[in-house]
């Protein structure tokens, strides 16, 4: 028994420095959003085309909702995936163009192609702070009742679709059923 | 010539003394416009303790990221339309969530975090009280010398 008593400090240590090790790994950058099984937010903005959409006018079907903006790198690392998704009818995605000059913004969806069902512009971010939208690119997804159900930040790719996105799909699906 | 470079070793000493003191130094520069003292306070108050969400540790004074940009705008807006603290911090949460404050709400998820090291300090209070109470009592127990240790004890002693 005393002697067992000896090893409890090192036990102790040795949790503790494990715990703290898987710390360093954590990722801090992310960070989980407020609005999951949350009604989108109210809204009536203009598209970069200059039509008004409100809530009413979001697809009454599973869709993605991708902040996206012209400066942002990384968006055009993601942006054949979404052609991809777009231009097979996968599932519809709906643009915010965040904090973004609308003349630029045209102009990037004239080079790269437009994958958007439409693009709502946001141009002072107002938009972003209700969605919790803390940088270009983010990418949610929302039900067929326009409630959020996931967010991913930064680059969605085909594997991050494959990984994540399709498995959410399918659970909403079976959920519906 | 020696007395300019203790000069210059002065000034240096002191600006990097101010600069790490003065953590406002680097703050952002924005033209907004107050109807009193009160207001200017609580918004120099609110940006200073609430996070940047996108640079993970700046506040929001500090950042001049597009987000935080924008949140400071909202404050400024929020005090003005006569909001309290209380409710633009709530606003705040609704949006970004915890990590939004340096100092978190205490909620179910954030105890450990504003107990854990109360808890430790109690854990080792009761070691260290129980380390105590052992050696106290090895010392008052009675040790009995046979003779060579006694010669040897007061040898040690030095009597």
């Amino acid at each position: 028994m005393s002697r067992l008593k000896f090893f409890i400090p090192a036990l102790c240590f040795i949790a503790l420095g494990g715990l703290l090790w898987r710390g360093l790994y954590l990722d801090t950058r992310t960070l989980p959003s407020m609005l999951i099984d949350k009604q989108m937010p109210k809204f009536s903005l203009e598209t970069i085309g200059g039509d008004i959409v409100t809530n009413e006018d979001l697809p009454e079907q599973i869709f993605l909702l991708n902040v996206w903006g012209s400066y942002c790198l990384p968006c055009l690392v993601e942006h054949p995936t979404f052609m991809r998704l777009s231009e097979e009818g996968e599932i519809p995605v709906v643009g915010i163009n965040y904090k973004d000059r609308n003349d630029l913004a045209k102009g990037w969806l004239e080079t790269n192609g437009n994958p958007f069902a439409y693009s709502i512009e946001d141009e002072n971010g107002r938009f972003g702070i209700d969605l919790g939208v803390y940088g270009a690119p983010e990418t949610y997804l929302v039900d067929s009742e326009g409630v959020i159900r996931y967010r991913h930040v930064s680059v969605l790719d085909e594997k991050v679709w494959q990984e994540e996105f399709l498995p959410a799909i399918e659970e909403l699906r079976l959920e519906s059923n | 010539m020696r007395r300019m470079s203790f000069n210059n070793l002065f000034l240096t000493s002191m600006s990097v003394f101010l600069l790490i003191t003065q953590p406002n130094i680097y703050a952002q520069v924005d033209t907004f416009e107050f109807d009193n003292d009160e207001q200017q306070g609580r918004f120099r108050q609110l940006s200073n303790e609430l996070r940047c969400p996108m640079c993970q540790n700046t506040n929001l004074s500090g950042s001049t990221g597009g987000v935080a940009e924008d949140l400071r705008r909202e404050i400024h807006r929020m005090i003005l339309e006569g909001m309290s603290n209380e409710e633009i911090e709530q606003f705040m949460f609704e949006r970004y969530g915890d990590f939004i404050f340096y100092r978190p709400r205490l909620r179910a998820e954030t105890i450990l975090l504003w107990f854990g090291p109360l808890l430790f300090l109690i854990i080792g209070g009761f070691i260290a009280y129980g380390i105590f109470r052992r050696a106290n009592s090895v010392d008052r127990a009675t040790v009995d010398l046979d003779e060579e240790q006694e010669a040897k004890l007061n040898e040690l002693v030095g009597k």
